[in-house]
This record gives C-alpha cells, sequence and structure tokens, in this order.
C-alpha cells in the first residue's frame, strides 16, 4: 500500500494537537464546563420537561424545592427550565457573534494586509474608529437603532468585536506573505484569490481559533449586561441575562433569582477562558 | 517630546471627526427619530413639534445637521437637554464629579492591588499564593461585573446590612463626607474588580520577564542585596508596559462604570446616559457618547508619550 508522505505526517500532528489539547489541565476542566453546560441546556429541557413561561402560582416565591429545583420567579416561573432556556439563547448568541466578529475581523485583516497601500490606511483607521468608543455606550446605542431580537443583538456584539481580529489577521497575512510557499503558489500561476483563501488562510487561523474562544465568553457577558440593562434580548424569551433584570428588587425575597443565572454566566465564560487558554499552548 | 505630542493631537482630528460622525448618524436613528421623546407626550401638538422640526433644523438633511451641529460642538456647544431644556454640557457636567469620584477611587484601589499581588506572586512563582492568585484572577476574568454587584449588595446590604447599596449619600440627610464614602464602598470594590484580575496577571508576567534577564544576574552577581535588586533594577524596568496597560484600563473602566452606576444607582454620567438612552433625549446621548469617546483618545496619546517618557530607548520624532 502506498503511504504519501503527506499522509503520514498529517495523523500524527493532529493527534498531537488533540493529545497536547487534552493534557492540558487547564482545557479539559474548561472543557468538561463546557460540554456538560451546552448538553444540559440541549437535552435538559427534554428531560426537565416543563414550560418556560407555564405560570405555578403554588410555587409563587417559592426557594428551590424538588417540585422547583432552583425554586420559582416572581411570577411563578419554574427557575430552571428558564435557565436551560435562557441557555439557549445566551450560548446561540455567543457563538453567532464570534461567528460575526470574527467573520469581518478576517476580511477586514485579509484585504488589509493583502491589499496594503490606502486599503490597508483606510481599514486601520476604522479600526481606531471603532476601538476609540466605549465598546458599552456603543452597543446600547445600537441597540435601540436596530429592532430587538435574537439575530440583531448577536450582529450588534459582533459589530463591536470584530477589531482585535481584523488586526490578528492582517498581522499574520503580513507575515505570511514574504515566505517561500507563497511565492511558490505565485509561481506556479495560482490567482490572488485562491493563494489568499487556500495557501495564507489555513496558517493563519491559529491565533483566530484562539481569539475566537475566548470572544465567545466575552460575547455571552456581554449579552449578559445588555439583557440585564433592558437593552438586549426582550421578555418573555428567557435569557441568562434579563432573568437578572428583576433580581435586584427580590434580593431579600427571592436571593436565588439573583444567584443561578449569574452563576450560570460565570461559568460558562470560565469554561471559555480555560478553553481558550488551553487552544493558546496546544496551537 | 513637545512636537510629538502636538503630532499626535494633530492626528486625532481625524479620528475624532469618524468617532462623532458614527455617533451622530446612530442617534439619528433612534426609533421615531430625534423627537421620539415629545411624540409620546400629550400635551405636545403636532404644530409644536412642526415648529420644533424647523427650530432645531431638523428638517434638513442629515449631513447638513451634522455640520451644523460640528460647528457648535467645537465650541463646546452640544445643544439643550429634551429633559429640562438645560444646556447639555451643563447637565452633563453636574453628573462628572460623581463619575470621576468611582472612576478614580476604583482605578487606585485596583492600580495598587494589582501591584501589590502581582510583584507577590511573580517574587513568589509557583507557592501556594502564586496558584490562589492564578485561580482567582480566572474566576475575576470570567465575572460578569453586574452580576459581582447583585452578590456583593445581596451580602452585605441585603444580609449583613453593613453598607449602603444605592445612591451616593442618604437620601433627606445632609451631605457629609464620612456618609458620602460609606456609599463609595461598595461600588468602588466592584468597579476595582473588574480590572484587577486582568492587571495583576500583567504587572506578575512584566516582572517575570524582567527578572529573567541578564542584567539582573549581573546586579546579583556584583552583590548587590537582593531588595536593591528588586527594587532598584527589577521594578523599575517591569512596571513601563504596565503604565501603557493601565492608561488604556483606565478608558475600559468607563463601560464598567457604566454598569456599576446602573446597579448601585450612583448618579454619575453612565447612568445618566442610560437614563438618557431610554427616555430618547438625544442630545444628552450624542453629548455623553462624544465625551468618553475623546477621553478615550487622549487617554491614548496619554498611554504612548508616558511610554516614551518612562523608557528612554523610546525616542520619537
Amino acid at each position: 500500500m502506498d503511504v504519501t508522505l503527506a499522509d503520514r505526517i498529517e495523523p500524527r500532528e493532529r493527534r498531537g494537537f488533540i493529545h497536547r489539547l487534552l493534557r492540558h489541565r487547564n482545557a479539559t476542566i474548561g472543557l468538561a464546563i463546557l460540554v456538560a453546560v451546552t448538553a444540559a441546556c440541549i437535552f435538559g429541557p427534554i428531560i426537565w420537561a416543563k414550560n418556560p413561561t407555564a405560570i405555578d402560582f403554588a410555587a409563587f416565591g417559592k426557594g428551590p424545592s424538588l417540585h422547583h429545583l432552583m425554586g420559582a420567579d416572581d411570577l411563578g416561573r419554574d427557575e430552571l427550565t428558564r435557565i436551560l432556556y435562557g441557555g439557549r439563547i445566551s450560548i446561540l448568541v455567543g457563538f453567532l457573534s464570534m461567528v460575526i466578529g470574527i467573520g469581518i475581523g478576517a476580511v477586514v485583516g485579509a484585504v488589509s494586509g493583502w491589499l496594503g497601500g490606502a486599503y490597508d490606511f483606510a481599514l486601520m483607521r476604522a479600526v481606531d474608529v471603532a476601538l476609540s468608543i466605549p465598546s458599552l455606550f456603543l452597543l446600547l446605542l445600537l441597540s435601540v437603532v436596530f429592532p430587538p431580537g435574537v439575530l440583531s443583538i448577536a450582529f450588534i456584539i459582533g459589530l463591536t468585536n470584530w477589531m482585535r481580529p481584523a488586526r490578528l489577521m492582517r498581522s499574520q497575512v503580513l507575515t505570511i506573505k514574504p515566505r517561500e510557499y507563497v511565492e511558490a503558489a505565485h509561481a506556479i500561476g495560482s490567482p490572488p484569490w485562491r493563494i489568499l483563501l487556500r495557501t495564507i488562510t489555513p496558517n493563519a487561523v491559529a491565533p483566530l481559533i484562539v481569539d475566537g474562544t475566548l470572544l465567545m465568553g466575552q460575547a455571552i457577558i456581554t449579552e449578559a449586561v445588555m439583557s440585564f440593562l433592558g437593552f438586549g434580548i426582550q421578555p418573555p424569551t428567557p435569557s441568562w441575562g434579563n432573568m437578572l433584570t428583576n433580581a435586584q428588587t427580590f434580593i431579600v425575597s427571592m436571593p436565588w433569582l439573583a444567584i443561578f443565572p449569574g452563576f450560570m454566566v460565570f461559568i460558562t465564560v470560565l469554561g471559555f477562558n480555560l478553553v481558550g487558554d488551553g487552544l493558546r499552548d496546544a496551537l | 517630546m513637545a512636537v510629538y505630542i502636538v503630532r499626535r493631537l494633530l492626528l486625532s482630528i481625524p479620528l475624532l471627526l469618524g468617532i462623532t460622525i458614527v455617533i451622530f448618524f446612530l442617534a439619528h436613528h433612534l426609533p421615531g427619530g430625534p423627537l421620539a421623546m415629545y411624540l409620546n407626550t400629550a400635551s405636545v401638538t403636532p404644530e409644536q413639534l412642526q415648529h420644533l422640526t424647523v427650530q432645531l433644523g431638523l428638517d434638513k438633511p442629515v449631513p447638513v445637521q451634522y455640520v451644523e451641529w460640528l460647528e457648535k460642538a467645537v465650541r463646546g456647544d452640544f445643544g439643550h437637554s429634551f429633559g429640562d431644556g438645560r444646556p447639555v454640557v451643563a447637565v452633563i457636567g453636574d453628573r462628572i464629579p460623581a463619575t470621576l469620584e468611582l472612576m478614580g477611587a476604583a482605578f487606585t484601589l485596583s492600580v495598587v492591588l494589582a501591584f501589590t499581588i502581582g510583584i507577590l506572586s511573580a517574587l513568589r512563582r509557583d507557592s501556594f499564593f502564586d496558584y490562589l492568585v492564578t485561580v482567582v484572577s480566572y474566576a475575576g476574568m470570567s465575572m460578569p461585573i453586574f452580576w459581582l454587584g447583585i452578590l456583593v449588595i445581596m451580602l452585605f446590604g441585603a444580609q449583613l446590612h453593613w453598607l449602603p447599596t444605592a445612591g451616593m449619600q442618604t437620601p433627606g440627610a445632609p451631605f457629609s463626607l464620612a456618609d458620602n464614602l460609606r456609599h463609595l464602598i461598595l461600588p468602588t470594590c466592584v468597579l476595582a474588580a473588574f480590572t484587577l484580575a486582568q492587571e495583576s496577571r500583567y504587572v506578575r508576567a512584566s516582572v517575570l520577564d524582567v527578572i529573567g534577564q541578564d542584567y539582573i544576574r549581573t546586579a546579583r552577581a556584583k552583590g548587590l542585596p537582593e531588595n536593591v535588586v528588586i527594587l532598584k533594577h527589577a521594578l523599575r524596568n517591569a512596571l513601563i508596559p504596565v503604565v501603557t496597560v493601565l492608561t488604556l484600563d483606565a478608558a475600559y473602566l468607563l463601560s464598567g462604570a457604566l454598569v456599576t452606576e446602573t446597579v448601585f444607582a450612583w448618579p454619575g454620567m453612565g447612568r445618566l446616559f442610560y437614563d438618557s438612552l431610554r427616555e430618547g433625549n438625544y442630545p444628552v446621548v450624542v453629548g455623553i457618547a462624544v465625551l468618553v469617546s475623546v477621553l478615550v483618545v487622549l487617554l491614548n496619546i496619554l498611554a504612548d508619550v508616558l511610554y516614551a517618557v518612562l523608557d528612554p530607548r523610546i525616542k520619537y520624532g
């Protein structure tokens, strides 16, 4: 059986990467957290089958019990069910806004680094402008301008998070552009878009993956802050952020309402930060 | 150096133009238009709205309005608040001292703690203390600041009744500094925690980096006492990159202040922005957004200048 050199190297390197990642203690803890939280939010509502908007008058204002594991909220809705459904929204928004942020950043950075000159100058000044408006002020302003909804919140958060990926991608493209293998690609007559897509991008993604992981955690916090302030996901759709909006009012009578949603944000973001840390070391 | 500062200030003019354009055009697309705040008021007749539209120049094309707004803005005239008709500058000015008090206290606290913790954990690398600091700072970096605020209110306010959790002073009571400071404690700690985790990591990394340098070995080889090596040789060099990060963090604190002021009902600029945005008081919204952005631009310049002052190896033309 013929085995080419590429076949022999590739799987071994890939195994090496996963191996390194799994041996990284922080990354393992982070992965475990993320798998647990995600699985709970996806499959949890099937097992703990309650309606997130159903009102149980008997449970109104009562703390955790067998019937309501995390208690019930100020309207008598089951807190655990709302945490699980809210988690779907929060993680979805985090994921989408990460994709949007990294997407915009990668394109801007690649174009900037590849074309250089006036394009580079203009795009990098746009990065400077976007970085100069304190993010939360810009986010709140954007959230009022755009119609409310899961997709537009994700879009808005992505729109304020493309600057760092753009700078990363630009510096990667600038580093890789003068390499011999790029020159070789030019020599065999590849068109520029193909070189950018097939030769440069695969070699430039490592820092973007790390940044994307950290961005997802940050995006989940951002969504929570915006929804908490009333500018994000709007009730009755639950999200970890808007579940905390009223928590301050009931801080004495129903303290569990203030604890659980915030803890979910905290533990999930911790998971992303730990995994991001592990990826940085492993990649 | 003076030439460098002037050049940086001149270069920031196009940047500021870009920022104001973004903010102005966004604010103009607030739902219901700039006069949305009056639309829901029954006592305002359509004729009055029409009159206001003409008076404020809102019937002109948006780029024309922007230029007119800019001409006034550079002279410090940001228009009048829709809430009470006072000049925007005065309305914001009333809130600035509260924000400065909170941010100043939080910045000082977080810098002092970050240096102490960062240096100690670098000098005792891999000790239990260092390990503990690492774990806590991971937690700190993953903590949503408003949730920390809620937890703190729950513990120190609602359960223990140790400290006040809202406002700048006891309502109705005459102003006293002690009372004001008691109100300042909780929001300050929360806002300081916002940047502390990251800052102490920077300090630690920077000190570790310097300690591994050859000139530190040389200093030790000369027979200098360890505290002289650390204090005079290591720290002075380790702090250079940290100062830049701290200056930039002051800008980052502005977003944190918005959240903290909202949670603790602290009557500062961030809280004013939040309230104005809810009311649709758009001249105030634009004014604050522009002001905080200008602040960030100035702090960026300050960071670069400080770097040049502290590190004689860096020469700016």
